[in-house]
Order: C-alpha cells, then sequence, then structure tokens
C-alpha cells in the first residue's frame, strides 16, 4: 500500500479552503465532529455554532452579499426545517449558499423520527431544482466537492453536499 | 418591562426616513413586509437589500453581512413576529460581538401584513430589549421617542456595537413596496456595497 489515506474531513478542510470558502456556520453534528474540529483548528476559518439552521441560511446568503464565501453543516433533521428560507433566499434571490449535510436515517439508523425525516430531503432538493450529490466514497470526495463549490459560485446558485454514511462511517449504536 | 410601557408608540415611516438621513455608505437589510417596505418608501438607496421572504432572516443575513465587510457598518430592520421566530441569532450575534451591527426593532405588537393578529409576545408583554440584554447584546435599548431613537442611532453609527434598538410603533401600513425581483434586488445591493462590478 502507498502512503496511509487522507481522512475525508481533512479532504473536505482542504477543498474549502482552496475554494476561498472561508465562512462555516454550523449546527453540531456528531458525525461531523472532525470536520467541525479541523475547521474550527484552523485560523483561516471564521467558523461558529448558529441556534437554527435557517439563521446559518440568512448568515451565508449576507457574508456572499458582502464578498465572502461561506457554508452551512448540519444534519438530515437539520436540512428539513430549510424548505421555506432556501426557496425564498439563495434560490430567489441566486445566492450561491453552499449546505453540507450528514446523513442521518439511512443505513444503519437507530431513531424512527431520522429515518422518516431523510425520505423527505432528496424530494425538497429536487423540487427546488437544487444541484445535490450524495458522497459516498474517498476516492470521490475531492472531485465531487470542489466541483460543487465551483459551479455554485460560477452559476450563483445553491447547491447541497450530503455525505453518506459510506464515507463517513454514520452514527450507530447497539441492537 | 417599565421601559417598554413607558415607550411612545412612534412610526415606522417616519423613523425609517430619520434613519436614511443619517446614512452615507452604510447597508440596510430591510426585513421582510413593512420593514423592507417603508425602507423603499424612505427612498431607494444602492446599499439597501429588501427581503421578501425568509421571514426572521434580516438579522442573520446582517450578521453575515457584518463579518464580510468590517469596515461597512450594516442596519438589520426587523419586525417583532418576524424576530420572535428567530430568537437565537441574538445569542450568535453576541457571540460574535461584530463592532458594525446595528438591529433595529419595529414592535408594532401584531402581524400587521396578515391581518394584525396580536403576537403571542405582545400578549405575554414581553420585553424584547430584555431578552436582547440577556442574550448579551449590553448595548440594547428602548427609544423612548423620536430624539431618543435619533440619538441612539448617532450612537451606532459613532461607536463600536453590536447594538440593538427597541423601538415600539403604530400599525400604519406602509405607502409603497419595492419591486418584486429578488434577483435584481440582491445584484443592485452587491454593487452598491461593492461586492460586484
Amino acid at each position: 500500500m502507498a502512503e496511509a489515506a487522507t481522512a475525508w474531513h481533512e479532504v473536505i478542510t482542504e477543498v474549502l479552503r482552496r475554494n476561498e470558502v472561508s465562512l462555516v456556520t454550523y449546527v453540531p453534528d456528531n458525525v461531523l465532529r472532525p470536520l467541525i474540529g479541523a475547521i474550527e483548528a484552523d485560523p483561516y476559518f471564521t467558523a461558529f455554532p448558529v441556534a437554527r439552521e435557517e439563521e446559518g441560511v440568512g448568515i451565508v446568503c449576507g457574508a456572499w452579499m458582502g464578498g465572502m464565501r461561506g457554508i452551512l453543516l448540519m444534519q438530515t433533521s437539520g436540512f428539513a426545517t430549510l424548505a421555506n428560507v432556501i426557496a425564498s433566499l439563495p434560490c430567489a434571490a441566486q445566492i450561491p449558499a453552499v449546505l453540507m449535510v450528514s446523513e442521518r436515517g439511512t443505513l444503519g439508523e437507530f431513531n424512527l423520527g431520522q429515518a422518516l425525516v431523510c425520505r423527505t430531503m432528496r424530494p425538497v432538493l429536487d423540487a427546488l431544482a437544487m444541484e445535490h450529490h450524495t458522497v459516498t466514497r474517498l476516492d470521490e470526495a475531492e472531485f465531487m466537492v470542489e466541483r460543487t463549490l465551483r459551479q455554485a459560485f460560477a452559476t450563483q446558485a445553491p447547491a447541497c453536499l450530503i455525505l453518506s454514511p459510506l464515507l463517513t462511517g454514520g452514527k450507530t449504536v447497539k441492537a | 418591562m417599565e421601559a417598554l410601557h413607558n415607550a411612545k408608540v412612534m412610526n415606522r415611516f417616519d423613523l425609517t426616513k430619520r434613519l436614511v438621513a443619517k446614512l452615507k455608505d452604510e447597508a440596510v437589510i430591510g426585513g421582510i413586509g413593512n420593514s423592507n417596505f417603508d425602507l423603499w418608501a424612505s427612498g431607494h438607496r444602492p446599499q439597501n437589500f429588501y427581503m421578501l421572504g425568509s421571514m426572521g432572516l434580516a438579522a442573520p443575513i446582517a450578521l453575515g453581512f457584518a463579518l464580510a465587510q468590517p469596515q461597512r457598518r450594516v442596519f438589520a430592520l426587523e419586525g417583532d413576529g418576524s424576530l420572535l421566530m428567530q430568537l437565537g441569532c441574538l445569542s450568535t450575534i453576541a457571540t460574535r460581538a461584530p463592532r458594525n451591527l446595528c438591529v433595529i426593532l419595529w414592535d408594532n405588537g401584531v402581524y400587521q401584513i396578515t391581518g394584525s393578529q396580536p403576537t403571542p409576545a405582545a400578549t405575554a408583554r414581553t420585553d424584547f430589549v430584555a431578552i436582547a440584554r440577556a442574550s448579551g447584546l449590553s448595548q440594547s435599548h428602548w427609544a423612548a421617542d423620536e430624539a431618543e431613537f435619533e440619538s441612539l442611532v448617532d450612537a451606532s453609527l459613532a461607536g463600536e456595537g453590536p447594538f440593538f434598538i427597541g423601538v415600539r410603533v403604530d400599525s400604519q401600513p406602509a405607502v409603497a413596496q419595492p419591486e418584486r425581483d429578488p434577483s435584481r434586488i440582491r445584484d443592485s445591493f452587491m454593487r452598491g456595497v461593492g461586492s460586484k462590478g
């Protein structure tokens, strides 16, 4: 084997930096913990938690209108709170708010509520005609994240990256 | 609570005009409904953003903008019903403590645009300035009258924020509305604040 593979959260951190996404807002999530930790530890990023996902969309949109690129990190249930503000702010005003969702509710979910609300995520993204991709493999992560960011900024369109348990390991409990 | 109930009930359009008259290159984020309608009616400025949807996000948008352009002051104009939907943002603002941000709350106690139904906060006599202060925004004040509103705005233009100004207002509807073209509004704002063009 060659050198040890870079972890998924290291790949994402580097791609965010390379694309000048310096503002990172998030609602904490256990699966995202290594990514949040890496970003918080890096002085390049302005990173902080928000009280609610809607608020993060507003902050990222306001920052972009001021000339700063940003992203909002959350889990599936948090995304489910966002349809109205995504439709009426970044979609309507053509603002490239980038969302990154740690996917709960599938591939070993233990919480019925998460399993149910997960089913609404892709239909909502499709209904809003939002570009979205699900990252499942480490060897595809850099390409998918980088190209999604570039396209969002180039076309002034919001986008969503879903991080599958296949990539992150997800969150499980013993049965 | 006393401060709230001693504050004079003023007129949002009158006060919006008084605010705008003091501005140079400051950004203003007008919240959903009458907050941005009165901003528009006070005379369009390239540095104005008129938020047509996303109820409750005027202050978060202003926070994001304040972080992106720390050298430019930004005002958020938000209604009481809108803020009630997103009270958590006050803690976030307090945590980031942007020196260039001022939130102005128009408190008429009703959801004016949907038929003037009273808000739960009005019925419960909730004090938004007390909430702001308890959220960590120490420079939070009710404007007792028009003169104090102007002096609080002057202080926010001269000093280091974040600031929160609570204003009791009547239920006069707005006299004009901006054109409902969100991408055009966004593009105009970005050019007005030097982010584009």
